[in-house]
């Protein structure tokens, strides 16, 4: 032991350590005391994670997401790591709010510790700081906008406002540097000013010593080992219940850790932005100052007046304390504000769950975020960054093309193709499962050919195909419908009813001789398989294939198609209302073809050109 | 049977006398023996508990940081280079870049440049591939026409037209040649490898 011996002859570092460890704690350790110490196990867990986080992220917009995506899902531990730190964020807000509970029940704010506790405030609003700025930093659709609208709220400060978001963000809109500048908050600015704070405040708390709580129930003891064996317990109960949260989902058989929605993209605006939990009150209170009165209920005193007024109460308590109620104001203000921001925070839980568009909202939101970790997964992602595999996938824009451009008359399995049931007059066709089977024997049904599923809400409700349908299927054999039908579909070739299609191919011969036939002959009106001039109804050749249906959404007054008696759909390709793209995008939707891992999807096509670079190679860092 | 069971107990009660010790050493504190082993319960079990919350954000931390040890470099496969006519017939040697699909972490780029390679003739139909790289520290090696060798830049490692190494290089070994196919007659393919720069063996990266 002699080195230690010389060691402290050097340094006097026992004196030091003495110091730490014999604190006097008056009246014997106690649970109550535990909060400080909890606090700063957590911040010290987010200072490792976070260093461990920083080795892996990338702050640009191309490269947020997609490092954060490589962490949570491509390093080993990595979803481990960065749920701790997301899910140890909250439990420090929930310990602020404990250990500053504490000391204003103890009455440790009072004289002479008054510096002290307006420290602890410092770094409360510090903490406040590093969860608002973390939550950007995923660059995911709900840090984004939820961030977002924390900046503008920012711009409403009187006269420096718009020139401070501006420099907050570093530029006029969100973008490169508005990561750099949180990055740079989050990981350094923030935490050394915490580091600097709290050496400040634990210096104080050890010059004036532990507010015990009176009467003192036992003898003083020193802080070691009692009290540290308390405060370790607590920290193991904090890292416990954290772990909890991040292991639940692994219950569930998902990777587990922090949610990572889908990559945020400007274009794309989010519904269900939500800030995170612990900031919701402060987002339903503006709910209630829409200006509707004057400066009164505008949100400018929503969001900086009186959350400035309760600040400066909170810095103030210490002098009110000295009054004679002073002590009890600061307790019961202490409660009622907590309680108030409970309330809103349930007040904004009830209403996000009984609201229908934020909902459906959160069900796209959900839906993206899942499948652009199977596109990342399959594809990798390109330089451009992950925004651009969900823009041009099928199976996530299709419905938001769907819902945007053709929901207001057609629906999708009785919704708007996003899972929102509208209420709109019944309009055109629902077209789940547009040419498949059952579509078509729902069609050549004489009793639903009229209903708002098919041609009830549109000018072909009583036209010459429902009357058709009405007077001939019902003296057709059910086998001959069946042979119409099974040929008809067939001319989609739907990726669903590939095999049947297969199967039934004698089925689909003496059906297409039927729609030709003299029985049924569907080509007195329709053109089947051959040039007809003289058809005026929609051709059936290839009907529900990919490429007539983008002929179709093209131009439905086509003469192919309904020629003039085309009811209300616009020619959405030759009058340039949707871009091939697009068009090509709510078709390959419609017809549940869209990449899928493993199929010959989009990777095989782009794959094309390189094999015969013949280049393979794949180099990896 | 109690000799069996006492021999434990005997370690294990020295093993706490010498943690005790160890620990008062390092306090500075005498320890009395005695009335304390409450207190040392205690102060074993605030270790124990300190340990075990910091081990675990730590432990997760270093098994990211160490993810990269599971990543692999690229497994040699031939790349075409470039036509056979493109090499010039009279044994100059030509540099070529190497393009393939890269993979970098999250991204996925498709033809990209990888790395470079030097094709020289010595048939008509034959052709040698030395990578651009070079053996010594990982410069680029340049063909300097007038004295027909490579010569690296950085450390002054110099190779002679066949690969091997001149006189004063400091490099252990000669440029790395790689396999070389011609197909269909006029295609020159090049399994592309790198190699660990500064040992005298050729060892894939």
């Amino acid at each position: 032991m002699k080195v230690l011996d010389w060691l402290d002859g050097r340094t006097g570092y026992r004196k030091i350590l003495h110091e730490a460890l014999y604190e006097n704690v008056p009246g014997g350790a106690r649970w109550r005391y535990v909060w400080g110490s909890t606090l700063t196990f957590t911040l010290a867990v987010q200072f490792i994670t976070g260093i461990f986080l920083w080795l892996a992220y990338s702050p640009s917009s191309q490269t947020a997401w997609e490092s954060v995506y490589y962490i949570q899902y491509e390093m080993t531990g990595g979803w481990l790591l960065r749920g701790i730190h997301h899910f140890t964020a909250q439990a420090m807000n929930i310990l602020l709010v404990l250990h500053l509970m504490q000391v204003i029940i103890d009455g440790a704010y009072k004289a002479p510790r008054e510096v002290n506790f307006w420290f602890g405030v410092a770094l409360l609003l510090l903490v406040l700081g590093l969860s608002l700025t973390g939550y950007l930093l995923p660059w995911d659709q709900k840090g984004y906008w939820a961030t977002k609208v924390a900046t503008n709220i920012m711009a409403m400060t009187p006269l420096v406002g718009p020139a401070l978001q501006k420099i907050i963000i570093g530029g006029a809109d969100y973008g490169h540097h508005t990561l750099t500048r949180f990055f740079a908050l989050h990981a350094g600015v923030l935490p050394g000013m915490i580091v600097l704070l709290l050496v400040g405040h634990i210096y104080l708390f050890r010059r004036h010593g532990l507010t015990a709580k009176q009467p003192l129930r036992r003898r003083d003891v020193p802080f070691w080992p009692d009290q540290v064996l308390k405060d370790g317990v607590a920290c193991l109960a904090v890292l416990a219940v954290v772990m909890f949260f991040v292991l639940k989902p692994r219950f569930a058989g998902m990777t587990g850790g922090a949610e990572l929605g889908a990559p945020s993209d400007p274009s794309e605006p989010f519904a269900a932005a939500r800030p995170e939990w612990y900031f919701l009150f402060l987002f339903q209170l503006l709910e209630y100052f829409k200006g509707q009165y004057g400066f009164i209920d505008s949100p400018m005193v929503g969001a900086l007046v009186l959350p400035g007024l309760v600040m400066l109460l909170l810095i103030l308590m210490p002098i009110l304390g000295k009054w004679r109620l002073g002590h009890r104001f600061n307790i019961g203000f202490t409660v009622a504000l907590l309680f108030g921001a409970a309330v809103l925070t349930v007040v904004a839980l009830k209403h996000d769950a009984h609201d229908v568009d934020y909902q459906t909202s959160l069900r796209t939101a959900h839906r993206d975020a899942e499948r652009i970790k199977v596109l990342a997964k399959a594809n990798g992602i390109p330089v451009a960054g992950a925004a651009t595999l969900l823009r041009e996938d099928a199976f996530s824009q299709g419905p938001r093309i769907f819902a945007r451009n053709c929901a207001s008359c057609h629906k999708y399995d009785g919704h708007n193709g996003l899972g929102l049931v509208t209420t709109n007059a019944p309009g055109a066709a629902d077209l789940k499962g547009f040419a498949s089977r059952e579509w078509i024997a729902g069609l050549l049904d004489p009793a639903r050919i009229d209903s708002s599923n098919y041609f009830g809400g549109t000018k072909f409700a009583d036209g010459k195909m429902a009357k058709w349908v009405k007077k001939n299927v019902p003296k057709a054999s059910p086998e001959q419908v069946r042979q119409v039908v099974t040929a008809l579909s067939a001319e989609a070739q739907l990726k669903s009813q590939r095999e049947l299609d297969a199967r039934d191919a004698s089925l689909i011969a003496s059906g297409r001789a039927l729609i030709v036939g003299a029985d049924v002959n569907c080509t007195e009106c329709h053109q089947f398989r051959k040039p007809d001039e003289d058809a005026s109804a929609p051709d059936l050749t290839g009907y529900g294939s990919r490429q007539w249906m983008v002929d179709f959404i093209n131009n439905p007054a086509h003469t192919r198609f309904y020629g003039r008696r085309n009811d209300r759909m616009p020619a959405f390709g030759a009058e340039k209302m949707l871009d091939a793209k697009s068009i090509e995008m709510v078709v390959d939707w419609l017809r549940g073809e869209w990449f899928e891992p493993g199929s010959a999807g989009v990777l095989a096509r782009g794959n094309e050109s390189q094999s015969k670079a013949g280049a393979h190679l794949t180099t990896s860092n | 049977m109690p000799l069996k069971l006492k021999r434990p107990f005997a370690i294990f009660s020295k093993l706490v006398k010498d943690a005790r010790t160890f620990v008062s050493h390092l306090t500075g504190q005498q320890h009395t023996p005695g009335p304390q082993r409450r207190g040392f319960l205690k102060r074993f079990a605030a270790c124990l508990i300190g340990i075990v919350a910091g081990v675990v954000p730590l432990l997760s931390g270093i098994v990211v940081l160490l993810d990269p040890l599971r990543r692999k470099s690229a497994r040699g496969e031939f790349v075409f280079v470039g036509p056979l006519g493109a090499v010039p017939e009279d044994g100059t040697p030509r540099k070529f870049s190497i393009l393939a699909s890269r993979t970098d972490a999250w991204n996925k780029s498709p033809q990209t440049p990888v790395g470079a390679v030097y094709l020289r003739r010595t048939g008509p139909k034959s052709v040698t591939a030395f990578n651009v790289v070079c053996p010594h520290a990982g410069c680029f090696v340049e063909f300097v026409g007038a004295s027909k060798s490579y010569y690296c830049p950085c450390h002054r490692s110099a190779f002679a037209l066949n690969g091997s190494i001149a006189s004063a290089s400091p490099a252990k070994r000669g440029l790395d040649e790689l396999q070389v196919e011609i197909r269909k007659d006029n295609e020159v393919w090049v399994k592309f490898q790198n190699f660990l720069a500064g040992k005298a063996e050729k060892i894939p990266t």
